[in-house]
C-alpha cells in the first residue's frame, strides 16, 4: 500500500448504500482519476458509521471532515474544493440544530460525541473486506496473544473479569456461560455466533458484520480457543445478504492468513467456521430453536436442560453468543478484562449499542457505557424530537421488551434497572414515540408481530398470545369492554409465567408495560369510544375546521358515502354516522381544513 | 413427478448443487435457498425433488418449507415489493404506504397483479431504520418513503 495525504471513507453499510452510496463511491474515484489526485488520495469503502438518517455520508482525514447527504452530483465540487484547493465544502457538512452552529468535525458532532465505542470501534474507519485494514487497528492481536501467551482458563477468566454480559438480550454473564462449555466433556464442540437478528427495529448486529467482520471472527476464534471448540458457525438472517457476503470474503482472508483453519499460528490450535443462513423466523433467535434450524429442521425451542453447553449441536457441547458479545471479546482480550470493568455501572459493565430509531431527529447506531441515561440518548444523541414535537415513551427491546415513559428517562441503563421497571435490555432497539402513536396500537403491532413468530409448540405462547390479540383488536374499534383491561392482565402474567421458552415469555411485555404506564389510553379506547392520539382508524373522527374551511365542495365530491353537506363558499359539515373513516376529504381539501381527531 | 422435470436445466443446476455438497447432513434450509433462487418458488415438484435427493421424507421437507417465512409455495411477481413493517418503519408511518401500494396495485398484500409484474408483501425489518419507512421493489431499496411517492417509483420498474 502507497503512502497517501488524504483518505476519503465512503460508508458502505446497509442504509447509506441505499440512499446512493456506490454512485458517490465511484464518481469519487473517477474524479480523482480525471485531475490525477488518485495517486495521493486514496478512496476507501467502510461499513456503517451509524448515522444513517444522514447519509451517504463521506469523512475526510486527516482532517475528520463529515459530510452528509452527499450525492454523486456534489462529488466534483467536493473534488474541486476540498480534495485539490483544500477548502471545506460548507453547504454538506452537518448543520447543528438551534443554538448549535454548524459542525465541520467528525469527533465534534453530538451524535458521536458522547458515544464510546469499543464493539463498533472500527465501523466506518475500516474497509471491512480488506483484512490489513484489521490488522492495522490491532486485528488479530488478541489471538496471537491468546494462543502464545494464555491458557485457555486464562482467556475465561478475563472474560469473568471483564463482566461482559450476553448482548443479545438475557444478560447472562459471559465468562460464565463460556466456563460450563469449557467444562463439559465431549469429543467435539462447537461455537456459534447468533447473527439472527430478528428483532424490528434493532439493527447493530447488521453493522457489525457488515463493518467489522474480522472482530467478530476474532472474538469467535478466541471463545473457540478458551472452550477446545474446533468449529463453528455464523447463523445470519438471510434478508441480511450484504454481511453474508462480507462474511464469506472475511473467513476466506483469515484463513488465508492463517488465522482460521488447522494448526492456526503454528500452534495445535485449529478451528474451521461455517456460515449458515436463517429463513425467516424469528423465534431461530432463542438459542435451541436456532441450532435446530442450523441442522437443517424446523427452528422450534426445546425444553432446557439440557442445556447447550452439555447437549446442544448435533448432541455436542455447544456456546451460542450473540454478534454483538462476540465483537467485544478481541478487545477485552487485547486489554484485559479491568478496562472493560472500568466502564458501566456495578453489574452491568462495559458498553452497549443501541438501534435509535422511530421519531427522533437522528436515528442511528450509538454506542455508550452502560449506566448512560434514556434522556442522554434521545435527546442529547439523537437531538430530541422529530418536528419539535412531544415526546411520549420509548420502546427498549424489540418486541420482547416494553414501552417506558417520561418519568424513566434519567433511569440509568441497566440490566438490572430496566428489568425493575418491566423492560428490557433486549439486543438494544429504543424506538422512541411521540404524541401521534397510540400506545394500544403499538401493543397491538408487537403482539401482532409475536403472534405470527410464535412457533406453536406451547399453548400459552400459541393460544394465549391470539386471545390478547384479539382483545386488543376489539378495543381499538371501539368495541372494547373495561373486563377486557383485567383478561389483559390475566393472560399475560399468565404467557409469561408458564412458555416455553424467551419468545412466550416476554411477547406480553409490551402489552404489560402500557397497560401500567398508559391505562388512561386503554381507558379513553374503551369507555369514551376514543384514540387520544388520533392514530386508531375506527375510532378516528374527521372534522371540518368552519374557520377554515372556504366551502369549496370538493371534499363533498369525493365523499363516497354522501356523508358531507353544505352549499357553496359556506363551512362544510360530516355526518359522523354516515362517514367511513376513509380520509378521502381530508387529502382532497385545498386548504387542510379537516382534521383526524 | 414427470420425466420432463428431470431433464428441465435447472433441476440440472440444483442437482449439480446438492451433489457438490460436501455432506448432505444438516444442509436442508441451505439446499432450499438454492432450489428458491433457481425456480423463484418452491412448488410441491420441487419439494418432492429435493426430498429424493436429500434422502428425506416429503413431509420434513414441506414442514420446513412451511415453518419459514423467507419460503414461498407461490410464484412472486416479476419485481416483488416488500414493504418493511419493524417497528421503526411502522412508527414512521409503513402502513400508509401499504394502503397506497395496495390501492395502486389493486391487490392486498401477499398477492401478485393479474399481469404477474407485482406481488406485495410485508417483512420484518430490513435493518435500514435509519431510512424508515424502507420499501425494497426488485433488490432495490428506497428508503424514506412516502404514500405520494409510490407512483413513481413503480413506474421506475418497467418490463425489459
Amino acid at each position: 500500500m502507497g503512502l497517501y495525504r488524504s483518505h476519503v471513507l465512503v460508508c458502505g453499510g446497509t442504509g447509506c448504500v441505499s440512499s446512493g452510496s456506490q454512485a458517490v463511491l465511484d464518481a469519487l474515484k473517477k474524479g480523482l482519476a480525471d485531475k490525477g489526485l488518485d495517486k495521493e488520495i486514496l478512496v476507501v469503502a467502510t461499513g456503517c458509521h451509524g448515522m444513517c438518517e444522514m447519509g451517504p455520508i463521506v469523512v475526510v482525514y486527516p482532517e475528520g471532515t463529515f459530510y452528509c447527504r452527499v450525492t454523486a452530483a456534489d462529488v466534483p465540487e467536493l473534488v474541486e474544493e476540498h480534495l485539490f484547493k483544500g477548502r471545506i465544502v460548507d453547504r454538506l457538512i452537518y448543520k447543528g440544530e438551534g443554538t448549535v452552529a454548524d459542525v465541520p468535525h467528525y469527533t465534534d458532532i453530538p451524535f458521536y460525541k458522547k458515544q464510546h465505542r469499543i464493539a463498533l470501534r472500527n465501523c466506518g474507519y475500516i474497509n471491512p473486506e480488506n483484512i490489513d485494514e484489521y490488522i492495522a487497528r490491532d486485528g488479530y492481536v488478541a489471538l496471537v496473544k491468546a494462543v502464545t501467551e494464555m491458557t485457555p482458563d486464562d482467556v475465561i477468566e478475563t472474560v469473568k473479569e471483564s463482566g461482559l454480559r450476553g448482548r443479545g438480550g438475557g444478560g447472562f454473564p459471559t465468562g460464565l456461560k463460556w466456563s460450563f462449555c469449557a467444562r463439559s466433556a465431549g469429543d467435539k464442540k462447537y461455537v456459534i455466533c447468533n447473527a439472527d437478528e430478528g428483532d424490528p427495529g434493532a439493527f447493530m448486529d447488521r453493522s457489525l458484520l457488515e463493518g467489522d467482520p474480522h472482530a467478530i471472527v476474532e472474538g469467535m476464534l478466541l471463545g473457540a480457543y478458551a472452550m477446545g471448540a474446533s468449529e463453528g458457525y455464523v447463523y445470519c438472517r438471510a434478508e441480511y445478504p450484504l454481511a453474508i457476503r462480507r462474511l464469506k470474503r472475511t473467513i476466506e482472508q483469515a484463513t488465508e492468513y492463517g488465522f482460521l483453519g488447522d494448526n492456526i499460528l503454528g500452534t495445535d490450535f485449529s478451528f474451521h467456521l461455517h456460515i449458515k443462513e436463517g429463513a425467516g423466523a424469528f423465534v431461530c433467535g432463542e438459542e435451541t430453536a436456532l441450532m435446530a434450524s442450523i441442522e437443517g429442521q424446523r427452528g422450534m425451542p426445546r425444553p432446557r436442560p439440557p442445556f447447550p453447553a452439555n447437549k446442544g449441536l448435533w448432541g455436542k457441547p455447544t456456546n451460542i453468543n450473540n454478534v454483538e458479545t462476540w465483537a467485544n471479546v478481541a478487545s477485552i482480550i487485547r486489554n484485559g478484562g479491568a478496562w472493560y470493568a472500568a466502564l458501566g455501572t456495578e453489574k452491568s459493565k462495559g458498553t452497549k449499542v443501541f438501534a435509535l430509531t422511530g421519531k427522533v431527529n437522528h436515528t442511528g447506531l450509538v454506542e455508550v457505557p452502560m449506566g448512560t441515561t434514556i434522556r442522554e440518548i434521545v435527546f442529547e444523541i439523537g437531538g430530541g424530537i422529530l418536528n419539535g414535537k412531544k415526546f411520549k415513551a420509548v420502546q427498549i427491546g424489540g418486541p420482547s421488551g416494553g414501552c417506558l415513559t417520561e418519568e424513566h428517562l434519567d433511569i440509568p441503563i441497566s440490566y438490572e434497572s430496566l428489568s425493575q421497571v418491566g423492560a428490557i435490555m433486549g439486543s438494544g432497539g429504543l424506538v422512541v414515540m411521540d404524541e401521534d402513536n397510540c400506545m394500544v396500537d403499538v401493543a397491538k403491532f408487537f403482539l401482532e408481530f409475536t403472534q405470527a413468530e410464535s412457533c406453536g409448540k406451547c399453548p400459552p405462547c400459541r393460544e394465549g398470545t391470539k386471545k390478547m390479540l384479539d382483545i386488543l383488536g376489539r378495543i381499538v374499534a371501539g368495541k372494547g369492554t373495561p373486563e377486557d383491561l383485567d383478561s389483559l392482565q390475566y393472560l399475560g402474567t399468565m404467557i409469561k409465567e408458564t412458555s416455553l421458552c424467551g419468545l412466550g415469555q416476554t411477547a406480553p411485555n409490551p402489552v404489560l408495560t402500557t397497560l401500567r404506564y398508559f391505562r388512561d389510553e386503554y381507558e379513553a379506547h374503551i369507555n369514551e369510544k376514543r384514540c387520544p392520539a388520533g392514530a386508531c382508524v375506527e375510532l378516528a373522527r374527521y372534522v371540518i375546521d368552519a374557520k377554515k374551511c372556504i366551502g369549496c365542495t370538493k371534499c363533498a365530491k369525493v365523499c363516497p358515502v354522501g356523508a358531507i353537506s353544505g352549499t357553496v363558499k359556506q363551512p362544510h359539515v360530516i355526518d359522523q354516522d354516515k362517514c367511513i373513516k376513509c380520509g378521502a376529504c381530508a387529502e382532497a381539501c385545498p386548504v387542510k381544513a379537516i382534521d383526524r381527531r | 413427478m414427470s420425466t420432463c422435470c428431470k431433464t428441465d436445466r435447472r433441476y440440472e443446476e440444483l442437482t449439480a448443487f446438492i451433489e457438490g455438497l460436501p455432506d448432505k447432513k444438516g444442509e436442508l434450509i441451505t439446499v432450499l435457498h438454492k432450489a428458491q433462487g433457481v425456480f423463484g418458488y418452491l412448488p410441491r415438484e420441487v419439494q418432492e425433488f429435493v426430498a429424493d435427493k436429500m434422502e428425506l421424507p416429503l413431509a420434513k421437507v414441506y414442514g420446513v418449507v412451511n415453518f419459514y417465512s423467507f419460503f414461498h409455495m407461490e410464484p412472486k411477481g416479476r419485481f416483488p415489493i416488500s414493504v418493511c413493517m419493524g417497528t421503526a418503519c411502522y412508527v414512521r408511518g409503513a402502513e400508509d404506504v401499504v394502503d397506497e401500494l395496495e390501492k395502486q396495485l389493486k391487490i392486498k398484500v401477499g398477492g401478485v397483479t393479474d399481469d404477474g409484474k407485482f406481488s406485495l408483501d410485508t417483512l420484518r425489518c430490513v435493518g435500514a431504520c435509519g431510512l424508515a419507512p424502507v420499501v425494497i421493489v426488485n433488490g432495490r431499496v428506497y428508503g424514506h418513503v412516502t404514500p405520494s411517492q409510490i407512483s413513481s417509483i413503480l413506474a421506475e420498474h418497467a418490463d425489459a
